[in-house]
């Protein structure tokens, strides 16, 4: 056996668990689910073959029309917002010096906070009549809306929730950007470059690989936002859907059909079509990405 | 080679590859089921005496539909499940759970003591599929001082008249620039749309029923209304959401609410944090003054599957029984005693252990509300309804609550928001073959 042959299979040995992993508890499933969303099959009684009338009913539901609306509409709010956010908190902690190493992890700690205790605080912070929110807009002269009870701000309410785990965000532009060559700042300002200019010019190019990643993972996890929000208005019998659908994104809705109706072929279809989605605009996303994305070491 | 394979098994079986029943001849276990106080502790106690042979295991936690199914459905479940009995209904019309019919005949269980709207809800196709055990109703509970201040009487404050309704919370309410400082009159919709809708003359779930009959509509048009008047949704929930429900500065405590039908239980949340609370307990009217309230509770049921279906049955026979709810009365009455709070009585399904309960246990010891709601209560007992079983019940509440959201919200009116109820009501009760 000649080396490269050893080192392959022991490459194979070594990665064995996790392909054993990934086809049992990945790949097996995933499959599983391709053959349950052709089935009727509610748990109780075995699937019957349905063929696509799964897919055919998912694409006249009322329901999944408005849950795709939320869910990109939720987005278009959130990726934008969490990168902006994130990168203006990772340019003050590099300018924080010695203290950055403190307000790094102070940063970060918020996103340690489980999604259910979040939801619960954010109730309590973003009530319409005395949360502390719009006592902080208040103090301003600003009359605050309802966040979580007015079908028009429960989405840009939480989009505000989700920036309290912006953290990660940053910690990542942080180190983007402390690769950014020092010299070609340097330049820039010898060319009389404002900062703003510096930062089009010099920062965005020099951290589009780390923005462009960032943009993926945050679509794909917003695409698939489910936690908090179903903690906040669908978790207790109560708060169900409490607010018209507002909140009701793609995957609480595919929750709803598996869990609460027992429908797991249709649910298993609606999960094909959202990975369909996330498919499409990813590829999109790619083919953006590359007439804006730079990478070190590309030539240009 | 065969040391890994062995280790590989000895692992799954330590992981816990198994379910939620128990391979133990002797364990039974149950699911849905907690024991946060004494009237849970002190019936597993008599069960635990009178078999002391049996490995009971109480997995403690609330109810989860998603692993109850998926344990009927890997034919791995618990031997007992304890849920709401709207769901216990559906789950034996879609035949996740067995039969009591055996059960109940060779324990000479008498299921007349059994209240008829609790029975009826764990009934499918004339057979018993579980063991009522709580029963809760819904009364009106009025704010009397609020009520007066407004210049009304609480004693003559009824939901009969629907014409009068709007005033009577447009008297009762306050409501500063957009701001909610006091609820005058909350209907408790969506969830409450069953009781409106039946103090119209019709019903929600049944053969005849139907979401966007009118009477239904006239209710959502009606409790939509007084929701807007005082507020609008967002408002209003809103401010509903800050009420500290639980604690010594309730609704009111705090003279946040004026008036609202609300379940029985709370009277005893009330008599224990505001014992002083001045309010008025009365039933629930429909149109023409009657009496009207709606049952609600749990009960015990044997999933399909289950390893000791004899030793379930059994357990949930004991726990059902008139003498186990006397005693457990007993012991939350003494324990409550013991840390200066009233006892506010036990409410069962069981219309004899209520008899016995509430002759020789029950004592308000001077409690204002407990003395005025108990009462109360006690004769809406056998005068409630309850919805039917169904085995589309999820899908059918779900379509109806989602209406209703979508009217308060301004999103539909009530004629398109139960139109669309319906549609999506008749797919679920199609779906799932048959009401």
């Amino acid at each position: 056996m000649t080396v490269s042959a050893r080192e392959a299979r022991a490459g194979w040995l070594f990665l064995s668990p996790w392909v054993v992993g990934f086809l049992a508890f990945t790949a097996g499933p995933m499959l599983f689910s391709l053959w349950l969303s052709l089935t009727h099959y509610d748990m109780l009684k075995p699937p019957t073959v349905v063929g696509l009338e799964n897919y055919r009913e998912a694409l006249s539901d009322e329901r999944v029309g408005t849950a795709l609306y939320n869910t990109v509409f939720y987005t278009a709010l959130h990726v934008p917002s969490q990168i902006v956010l994130a990168l203006g908190l990772a340019s003050l902690l590099r300018r924080a010096g010695r203290a950055g190493g403190f307000f790094r992890t102070l940063l970060y700690l918020p996103v340690m906070t489980p999604p259910v205790a979040l939801a619960a605080m954010f109730l309590l912070l973003l009530n319409g009549q005395n949360g502390a929110v719009n006592e902080f807009l208040g103090w301003f002269g600003f009359q605050g809306p309802n966040w979580t009870t007015d079908p028009v701000w429960i989405k840009p309410g939480l989009v505000v929730m989700s920036l309290w785990t912006v953290g990660s965000t940053a910690v990542l532009y942080l180190a983007a950007l402390t690769r950014v060559p020092l010299e070609r700042y340097e330049a820039a300002q010898l060319d009389g470059a404002s900062p703003w200019r510096q930062f089009w010019h010099v920062t965005l190019p020099g951290i589009s690989g780390t923005v462009y990643f960032t943009v993926v993972v945050n679509t794909i996890a917003s695409l698939q936002v489910f936690t908090e929000a179903y903690a906040m208005f669908f978790g207790a019998r109560a708060k169900a859907s409490a607010e018209g659908d507002a909140a009701l994104f793609y995957v609480i809705h595919l929750f709803q059909e598996a869990f609460g109706s027992l429908r797991m072929g249709y649910a298993s279809a609606l999960a094909w079509l959202l990975f369909a989605v996330i498919a499409v605009i990813t590829v999109v996303q790619v083919r953006l990405s590359r007439r804006y994305v730079h990478y070190e070491g590309e030539r240009s | 080679m065969r040391a890994l394979v062995l280790g590989t098994a000895a692992l799954l079986v330590v992981s816990g590859c198994g379910g939620l029943g128990s391979d133990a001849s002797d364990a039974l276990v149950t699911m849905g089921f907690g024991l946060p106080d004494e009237h849970a502790t002190a019936r597993v106690a008599v069960f635990r005496d009178a078999n002391p042979d049996v490995d009971l295991r109480i997995n403690e936690g609330a109810f989860d539909e998603q692993q109850f199914l998926s344990a009927v459905a890997a034919g791995d479940p618990p031997d007992l499940v304890y849920a709401e009995r709207r769901k216990l209904g559906g789950y034996a019309a879609r035949g996740a759970v067995q039969s009591l019919e055996g059960c109940v005949r060779e324990h000479g269980v008498d299921l007349g003591r059994f209240r008829e709207a609790a029975l009826r809800q764990v009934t499918h196709q004339g057979e018993v599929y579980g063991l009522p055990e709580f029963s809760s109703v819904r009364v009106m509970i009025v704010n009397n001082p609020v009520v007066r201040a407004a210049g009304l009487d609480p004693a003559a404050l009824s939901t009969s008249d629907w014409s009068a309704l709007p005033g009577l919370a447009d008297r009762l309410a306050r409501v500063d620039g957009g701001r909610v400082e006091r609820i005058g009159f909350d209907p408790k919709v969506p969830e409450f749309l069953p009781l409106w809708a039946k103090a119209n003359g019709a019903e929600l779930i049944g053969p005849d029923a139907r979401l966007d009959d009118p009477r239904v509509v006239e209710a959502v048009r009606l409790t939509a209304d007084l929701v807007a008047r005082q507020g609008g949704w967002a408002s209003f929930k809103a401010f509903r959401d800050t009420f500290d429900q639980f604690g010594a500065n309730n609704q009111y405590a705090a003279g946040q609410l004026a008036a609202m039908p609300m379940e029985s239980w709370y009277i005893n949340t009330l008599a224990t944090n505001s014992p002083d609370a001045d309010v008025t307990i009365a039933p629930f009217t429909d149109r023409d003054g009657n009496v009207l309230t709606e049952s609600g509770g749990q009960a015990w049921a044997i999933p399909k599957g289950a390893r000791h279906p004899e030793l379930a049955c059994r357990f949930l026979v004991t726990m059902t029984d008139t003498q186990t709810w006397v005693t457990a009365a007993t012991a939350r009455r003494d324990a409550l005693a013991k840390a200066g709070r009233p006892y506010g009585g036990t409410f069962t399904a069981d219309r004899v252990a209520d008899e016995r309960i509430f002759r020789e246990v029950f004592a308000p010891d001077g409690n204002r509300i407990l003395e005025q709601g108990v009462p109360v209560v006690l004769s809406l007992q056998d005068r409630a309804f309850a919805l039917p079983p169904s085995p589309a019940a999820s899908e059918l509440v779900r379509a109806w609550e989602g209406a209703v959201n979508r009217v308060l919200v301004g999103q539909q009116s009530p004629e398109d928001a139960m139109a669309q109820a319906q549609r999506e009501a008749e797919r679920a009760l199609k779906r799932v073959g048959g009401r």
